[in-house]
């Protein structure tokens, strides 16, 4: 097969041509309300394209997972969801990406806005260096969701329940957030992020820096997050991906190669390419 | 062909050799550095504890016709020459205003002049002979002693070395800060905050960079220059208040503050940035709720350092005015006043030996100032500093 051909999705025999953006296949059990539209997105760094006309629909209450080889854009098109990309210097964008009808990257919509709707989970846990305490309530308070104490130490309490801190930490929220192991904080950002009420929590790559049990504790976590969040995770563990993942995007080079059910994804990907680097031939 | 030991050891003798030599010399620089220091603090103490204690003289005040005119006729003709002018000048008032004190004496210890001080020191002095046997006997009797000097911590300066003290020079020093702190703090720290967390990166704001670094490094006098021609020329500040000086020293505090607030910002990792902007704050709640708590301490520090940097600072206010005999407190910010420095070197440019000694002892007080403000930034940075 020649490079030319390989970068164009080449659709598995017994499917339909998908549509633009939509999997391959349909995973029957998972919810289809479209959460996040993207079309002909593309992004440069300077000169460099890092990201090459995109287009892809999200839909919610549904893990997806970002899967491809180190620098192939998936990060990057991730900080394109909460337009955490602004925050870097020359950097131009093109295309749409569409939630609730609204542009995001419209020069009228709100950064703060978006990310008061669109969570971030980062690599490295970072918390606040404040109160376990404080790091949740900090931006229901900043975002005037809570103006009482009783009801800001309930929504404290239920941020850190769903991230499945809190038993944990009940009898020390207000030791600093910084004082937990690597595992404890990452869950903390988590209830951090949940904290508003967010519809989609972006998280990139939020494992890599842990241990495998608490690894598997965020795992688990968000197979029980996805019944109140959509939740895009970026990994560079595919058995995470195909432990986790409802769909599963490959990413290579800039391009969204093959987007499908995860479980279609791992046993009988459409394309040669996410074949190979599923079976570990490159990557 | 693989090297023997022996060869090895061989070259090696000669590396070891000279690493032994550059050590000896770094420290035997250190050394060097040491020593200067000792002597300085040693030089400085033995010139200037002495000024810390001042003789004092008990003498009988006799409130007479003629004191009301001439203060010295209340004393004694034997030990009046001894008394402080200063003493004697405030008698005529006194009667003034106490009329009852008319016709009565009273004994008391009242300041010595600064010859007694200086005989009673051994330092060299003025007193004849038949002085210095009255000076003899009456420390015999018990009536001249070296006593704690108070008046070296509640007056101001004075021609006369006795009676000339700090109060004034600490209360303008005080003055002063409290002006350059108002400007230079916030002024320095926001431009710190806009250059680093919200301006490009252009050739504009490059330019500023440059030109902040460059500002540090200009010799203080032209400050001087620069508050002489724009702040009391152009401005009409009253020349040598605490306010033009403050003015002036905050020009010069800037430059520290700004670099020191950008230096703070820069430490602060951007993980915490991200996190910040990630659950939805705006530019200014990055910067002001996470930010600037974390970079606080290294500010701090860096603006104490500053400050202490223009406390010990002369050349520009020479040109504002400020280093001038000012023997009266100052009460607010336009009146004329003076600093410690300032002091110190009006002290060190007059001629008697009894100001040696002030001059001296202006120099500790102004180094203990000093050194309580570096050992402040210290303890700042190490209770504040934080991890993350």
């Amino acid at each position: 097969m020649t490079s030319l051909q390989s970068t164009t999705p080449k659709v598995a025999v017994n499917s339909p041509e998908p549509e633009v953006g939509q999997p391959v296949t349909r995973n029957e059990q998972a919810c289809h309300d479209l959460s996040i539209r993207v079309r002909d997105l593309s992004l440069w760094y300077g000169e460099t394209q890092a990201l090459k006309s995109l287009s892809i629909d999200i839909f919610q209450k549904n893990v997806t997972a970002l899967i491809g080889p180190s620098g192939c854009g998936k990060s990057t098109f991730l900080r394109c969801l909460n337009r955490m990309n602004d925050l870097i210097p020359g950097v131009t964008i093109r295309g749409l990406v569409e939630m609730d009808g609204f542009d995001v990257n419209a020069v009228k919509m709100d950064e703060v806005a978006l990310r008061r709707r669109v969570g971030m989970v980062f690599q490295k846990p970072n918390p606040f260096p404040k109160s376990i305490y404080e790091n949740v309530a900090y931006a229901p308070r900043m975002h005037d969701l809570v103006s009482r104490k009783a009801d800001q130490d309930e929504l404290v309490e239920k941020a850190l329940r769903d991230a499945g801190l809190w038993e944990e930490v009940k009898d020390k929220l207000h030791q600093p957030g910084t004082s937990l192991s690597g595992g404890q904080q990452q869950r903390l950002c988590i209830a951090r992020a949940i904290a508003v009420q967010p519809d989609v929590i972006l998280m990139d790559e939020p494992t890599s820096a842990l241990d495998p049990i608490s690894t598997a504790t965020i795992e688990d976590l968000m197979d029980k997050l996805k019944q109140q969040f959509t939740i895009i995770t970026v990994t560079h563990n595919m058995q995470q991906a195909a432990r986790v993942a409802d769909y599963t995007a490959f990413f290579h080079l800039g391009e969204i190669i093959e987007y499908n059910d995860t479980q279609m994804m791992f046993s009988s990907p459409a394309t040669k390419k996410a074949e190979d680097y599923i079976t570990g031939r490159y990557g | 062909m693989s090297q023997s030991f022996d060869d090895i050891s061989a070259q090696l003798r000669k590396r070891h050799r000279k690493s032994a030599r550059l050590k000896w010399i770094s420290m035997g620089a250190l050394g060097l550095a040491g020593l200067f220091l000792v002597l300085f603090f040693a030089d400085m103490l033995g010139k200037g504890l002495p000024a810390f204690q001042q003789a004092q003289i008990q003498v009988e005040i006799d409130y007479n016709e003629e004191a009301q005119r001439m203060g010295r006729a209340a004393l004694d003709p034997e030990v009046s020459r001894l008394v402080s002018r200063t003493f004697e000048r405030l008698i005529p008032g006194q009667i003034r205003d106490n009329p009852e004190l008319l016709g009565t004496t009273e004994t008391r210890w009242v300041l010595a002049d600064s010859q007694v001080d200086q005989y009673l020191k051994r330092h060299r002095h003025k007193l004849n002979e038949a002085q210095q046997a009255t000076v003899d006997e009456l420390v015999e009797e018990g009536r001249v002693e070296l006593k704690f000097n108070t008046t070296f911590f509640t007056t101001g300066d004075s021609k006369m070395p006795e009676a000339s003290g700090i109060l004034s020079a600490a209360v303008g020093t005080v003055l002063t800060m409290l002006v350059t702190l108002a400007i230079a703090f916030p002024i320095g720290v926001m431009t710190a905050v806009y250059l680093e967390e919200f301006a490009p990166d252009n050739r504009f704001t490059q330019f500023i960079e440059i030109n902040i670094n460059n500002l540090a490094a200009i010799p203080s006098i032209l400050f001087g220059l620069l508050g002489l021609a724009i702040f009391i020329n152009f401005f009409g500040v009253p020349r040598s208040s605490p306010l033009v000086g403050g003015m002036t020293l905050a020009l010069m505090t800037l430059p520290v503050i700004i670099i020191a607030t950008r230096t703070a910002l820069r430490s602060v990792p951007d993980s915490i940035r991200h996190a910040a902007f990630g659950v939805g704050c705006s530019r200014w709640q990055v910067v002001r709720d996470h930010v600037l708590p974390l970079a606080m301490p290294g500010i701090m520090t860096g603006s104490i350092i500053g400050l202490a940097q223009a406390m010990g600072e002369t050349a520009p206010l020479i040109i504002v005015g400020m280093v001038a005999f000012i023997p009266d407190v100052s009460a607010s910010f336009t009146q004329a006043a003076t600093v410690l420095p300032a002091q110190v070197f009006t002290w060190a440019g007059e001629p008697e030996r009894a100001f040696v000694e002030k001059t001296a002892g202006g120099i500790l007080v102004l180094l203990s100032i000093l050194i309580f403000l570096n050992a402040t930034a210290v303890i700042l940075r190490k209770k504040f500093e934080r991890r993350w």
